[in-house]
């Protein structure tokens, strides 16, 4: 890993000179221990690292316990905490009508994978320029407990009803679907969470990050598949994964053939180390193949899955001009007489 | 064909001494998806381009080929231009209802016909012209593909012939329906001319219909209030669409997409715009929503069934107060309904659409000049009572084809409603999303990218700063705020349009196209039976005070509307006090066919004479 900027004396400051406490939102309100509050905590830290402007950011969300974190942090944001399982539409509309905002959108297993499976899929086709974070409990944590369908067949809840539905997998769905980077991660694992998001943030188009995010009041039992101590044992990371931004100037010297260098949109590089065998995170079908047989094996594979750094993102293919629509004044929106003149002629 | 003896009718065709000049409805009956709309839309056009007023109604089948159709032309000149339910003069083409369509004619109607029909076996008391189609447009072109394309052309040259339709008039119109295309025009010309020909060597004229040179229709066009709406809403300036396909509504979107296309586009190409074509409904006005929020002048439009899945974000829109313009083009229901039918139908449900309490304002379009400047003045309300806002058009305004006037270029700058700025945050210190600073119930609002305070907007309980609240203090004054900014839209909505006749008389309210009966029945009534009425036509909901001063100063008053429930009624009778409500009666027309003057003429003596 890299370190962001040069410590001042006293101060922690970033590249545009703000503190982490710029990077804060409210207390959060989610139970002690939740995996939420771990990730909400590495969100802080990416966006701080990276200098990103608060107040070009867009946080959305759905409904649920993983919706509710966006309050969590950077409160000088926009934020936009919808209905259940249509955030992906809300973000659509906010981020085409000015693309000049980062959008960091926070959903849950519940959330996109069954209420929102629907406009999940669509965001995944249209590879709209945002961050898809799903927090990943294997269940409906505000209701109290029931199964979602990201949950193994086979695992129970508390109260010991089994699990007889396949799960949804929504990697793999993402990756089918058309999203340009999708990666899975764990809560528990701070350091890989962060490249992962700062990656993420810096990427042209749908960024998908599937973190497994234990509840610790309904999931975290031994029959779940979702808690702290199974994710732990089963956690197999691909490759160590370092993320260099592109304010700074680091060349780190790998042995060769050792690693995959992925260059992103805006300069920053992706570096991966320590990789699986013929793992190509830029093959699509490799990436399909790979989740498929290490879900028949009941490992938890994680990192980044899939990346696609030039496909086209929904705002190249909508053709706008560089101005975000919202700030158009009437001068650009509202056409000449002679042109409404021209259109009542053509009724004559 | 084999006849009923009580569909044969003994008496013979009437005598044709008096001719019935430009007051008659032609009725055009094929097949789904035979070109006959073509046909059709050029004998609109060459009555209108003689003076005529007209106006043209299609009654379609929820099908892409091969059901029936019927388009109904009336010509008037006394400028009445909503449905006549009598057919004066058929055309028949479609050998599946031809035998029901005649029947159902009153006598003295003329008919047209494809020969091998037989139709003048069927009844005794009309006027028939049989007309040998394929053997007329085997003349015309030896191309199989091209004779079942150009064969409705042929009557065409037969009506022309038959009802005074000046050729060159019909020439004209073919060209501007078919544009560029000179093979096509010279087919459909030839065509054209094989059955004036036909007409003018075989068909003695026997019935007393014509059409005759008139000046009231100069400078005017024709237009569907789709493509009128679409022209108001790229004129307001709006910056994205969302929408999904359904029936009635797609030909706005798609009518705004080309003219968009056309005028919002920079010389670089880049657009000015962004067209979403969403998965469903629900995407497509959250869509909207999260445009709307992040500052854009959003839009969709739907019918019905849309607005059922619409329901939840428009909650959503109501409560974080979130602008959005959203169009039903009403038709048939309920669930999937008639398609391809008109009503009324929807607006109780939009009124309070959504669980918990909410309201929500509604525009009422009557007419294709409405449906332009309505289209603009919706974009202004939602902006300006920062929530969404509904056009309720339907089915016969949208999809057919109206007279009008030029619509008149915008005047009055784009109101963008009540954004914060620097010099307003410094002057009252503290900033509250929805603070109520102005006791109008509306805030102050930013946008993501103005550089000035954020906000997190959210469709859970809420405090004046935007922050999440439970308290029973802050959700009851924020409930009570949203009432008070339903009150405020009282004053900003467009005002009725009354015509007060009588003090203490018989009244009329009724909106959207039923306005066209109103106007018809109303001269019925005072000609025919010497009843005068008052009327005055909603133009929107929440209702403005002229709506009591109206009620006040007549006896009782008829409340007419296209839905079987009585729906304006009903939200008459929650808004207005017991007194009053007590003066309403209803008239309902919900057939699925546009409402026509004489129904309600013959509906009110009814009631008048009852209530005696």
């Amino acid at each position: 890993m890299t370190t962001p900027t040069q410590p001042v004396p006293g101060r922690r400051l970033n590249r545009i000179n703000l503190e982490p406490t710029a990077y804060r939102g409210s207390k959060t309100t989610l139970c002690a221990g939740c995996g939420h509050n771990a990730i909400t905590e590495r969100i802080i830290d990416s966006f701080w690292e990276l200098g990103i402007q608060p107040d070009q950011v867009l946080k959305l969300s759905g409904i649920g316990c993983s919706s509710k974190s966006p309050a969590y942090f950077l409160s000088q944001s926009h934020g936009f905490n919808s209905v259940h399982g249509r955030m992906p539409s809300v973000a659509t509309g906010a981020v085409v009508a000015n693309h000049k905002m980062l959008a960091i959108g926070i959903s849950g297993d519940g959330d996109t994978g069954a209420i929102g499976i629907g406009q999940f899929v669509h965001l995944m086709r249209r590879n709209l320029p945002m961050v898809y974070i799903i927090e990943d409990n294997g269940c409906y944590g505000l209701t109290k407990g029931q199964f979602s369908p990201t949950a193994d067949l086979g695992s129970t809840l508390k109260t010991g009803v089994i699990n007889d539905l396949p799960p949804i997998d929504t990697c793999a769905l993402a990756i089918e679907l058309g999203a340009s980077f999708v990666a899975r991660s764990f809560s528990g694992d701070p350091k890989q969470l962060k490249a992962i998001l700062k990656a993420a943030l810096s990427h042209r188009g749908t960024a998908m990050i599937d973190v497994l995010s234990p509840c610790v009041t309904f999931n975290d039992h031994d029959g779940s598949t979702k808690s702290y101590s199974y994710a732990k044992d089963h956690e197999e990371p691909l490759s160590e994964l370092s993320f260099v931004p592109f304010f700074e100037d680091i060349t780190i010297d790998y042995e060769p053939g050792t690693s995959t260098t992925v260059s992103l949109h805006d300069g920053s590089k992706i570096v991966l180390t320590k990789m699986s065998e013929h793992y190509n995170p830029v093959d699509r079908n490799a990436a399909l193949r790979l989740l498929r047989e290490t879900t028949t094996r009941n490992e938890f594979v994680t990192g980044i899955l899939y990346i696609e750094p030039d496909k086209p993102d929904f705002i190249n293919l909508l053709g706008l001009v560089d101005q975000p629509l919202a700030q158009l004044d009437q001068s650009r929106t509202r056409p000449s007489k002679v042109a409404l003149d021209e259109i009542m002629e053509s009724f004559r | 064909m084999s006849v009923t003896d009580a569909a044969v009718h003994e008496a013979g065709p009437l005598p044709t001494t008096s001719r019935i000049v430009n007051d008659f409805a032609i009725q055009v009956a094929t097949v789904n998806g035979s070109g006959s709309q073509s046909a059709n839309l050029v004998l609109l056009r060459s009555i209108f381009q003689m003076g005529v007023p007209v106006s043209g109604k299609n009654m379609f089948p929820s099908n892409i080929a091969g059901l029936p159709t019927w388009y109904t032309i009336r010509a008037s000149a006394n400028g009445y231009i909503g449905r006549k339910k009598e057919v004066d003069f058929l055309v028949a083409m479609n050998p599946e209802t031809a035998r029901e369509d005649v029947l159902t004619l009153s006598p003295g109607a003329a008919v047209v016909y494809d020969e091998p029909l037989k139709l003048q076996e069927l009844r005794g008391d009309l006027v028939f012209y049989p007309v040998p189609f394929d053997k007329l447009i085997a003349d015309v072109t030896k191309d199989a593909k091209l004779r079942r394309l150009v064969r409705n052309m042929i009557y065409d040259g037969v009506l022309s012939r038959l009802l005074s339709i000046d050729m060159g008039q019909m020439e004209k119109a073919l060209k501007k329906q078919l544009g560029r295309k000179l093979k096509a025009i010279e087919l459909n010309m030839a065509a054209l001319k094989a059955g004036f020909d036909f007409a003018e060597a075989n068909l003695e004229k026997k019935d007393p219909f014509i059409v005759a040179p008139m000046d009231k229709t100069t400078g005017q066009i024709l237009i569907e209030g789709n493509a009128a709406a679409a022209i108001g809403c790229m004129m307001a300036g709006v910056t994205f669409v969302a929408w999904y396909p359904i029936t009635p509504s797609s030909s706005l979107p798609e009518a705004l997409i080309e003219y968009l296309k056309r005028y919002r586009r920079d010389p670089d190409g880049k657009a000015t715009y962004a067209v979403v074509q969403a998965e469903d409904e629900l995407a497509a006005l959250g869509m909207v929503i999260g445009a709307g929020w992040a500052g854009a002048r959003a839009m969709t439009s739907t019918a019905g069934p849309g607005v059922s899945l619409m329901a939840e974000f428009v909650g959503l829109g109501y409560y974080a107060e979130v602008p959005a313009v959203i169009f039903d083009i009403q038709r048939g229901g309920p669930s999937t309904g008639l398609p391809t039918r008109t009503g009324q139908q929807d607006i109780l449900s939009t009124a309070v659409l959504s669980h918990g309490d909410t309201n929500h304002s509604m525009l009422l379009p009557a007419s294709v000049t409405e449906c332009y400047t309505m289209a603009m003045e919706a974009f202004d309300l939602a902006e300006q009572l920062q929530a969404p806002v509904f056009v309720m058009s339907d089915l016969d305004l949208g999809m057919n084809t109206w007279m009008a006037h030029p619509f008149d270029y915008p005047t009055a700058p784009l109101a963008r409603g009540k954004q914060l700025t620097p010099e307003l945050l410094q002057r009252i210190g503290q900033w509250g999303r929805y603070k109520d600073v102005d006791g109008d119930g509306i805030g102050y609002r930013t946008v993501p990218g103005d550089v000035l305070p954020s906000y997190f907007a959210r469709g859970s309980g809420h405090n004046e700063m935007a922050l999440y609240s439970e308290r029973a203090e802050d959700y009851v004054k924020n409930l009570d705020r949203l009432s008070r900014k339903f009150q405020t839209a009282k004053t900003m909505m467009p005002k009725p349009e009354v015509d007060l006749v009588e003090e203490n008389g018989i009244g009329i309210i009724a909106y959207g196209t039923t306005h066209w009966a109103i106007v018809e029945s109303r001269d019925q009534l005072k000609a025919e039976s010497g009843v005068q009425t008052s009327y005055l036509r909603l133009r929107a909901y929440p209702f403005s005070e002229e709506l009591n001063a109206f009620i006040d100063r007549c006896a009782r008053v008829y409340v007419v509307e296209q839905n079987r429930d009585a729906q304006m009624l009903s939200l008459l009778r929650i808004d207005l006090t017991p007194d009053r409500v007590l003066k309403l009666r209803s008239i309902r027309h919900y057939a699925g066919l546009p409402i026509d003057g004489r129904s309600v003429t013959v509906e009110l003596l009814k009631q008048e004479r009852n209530s005696k």
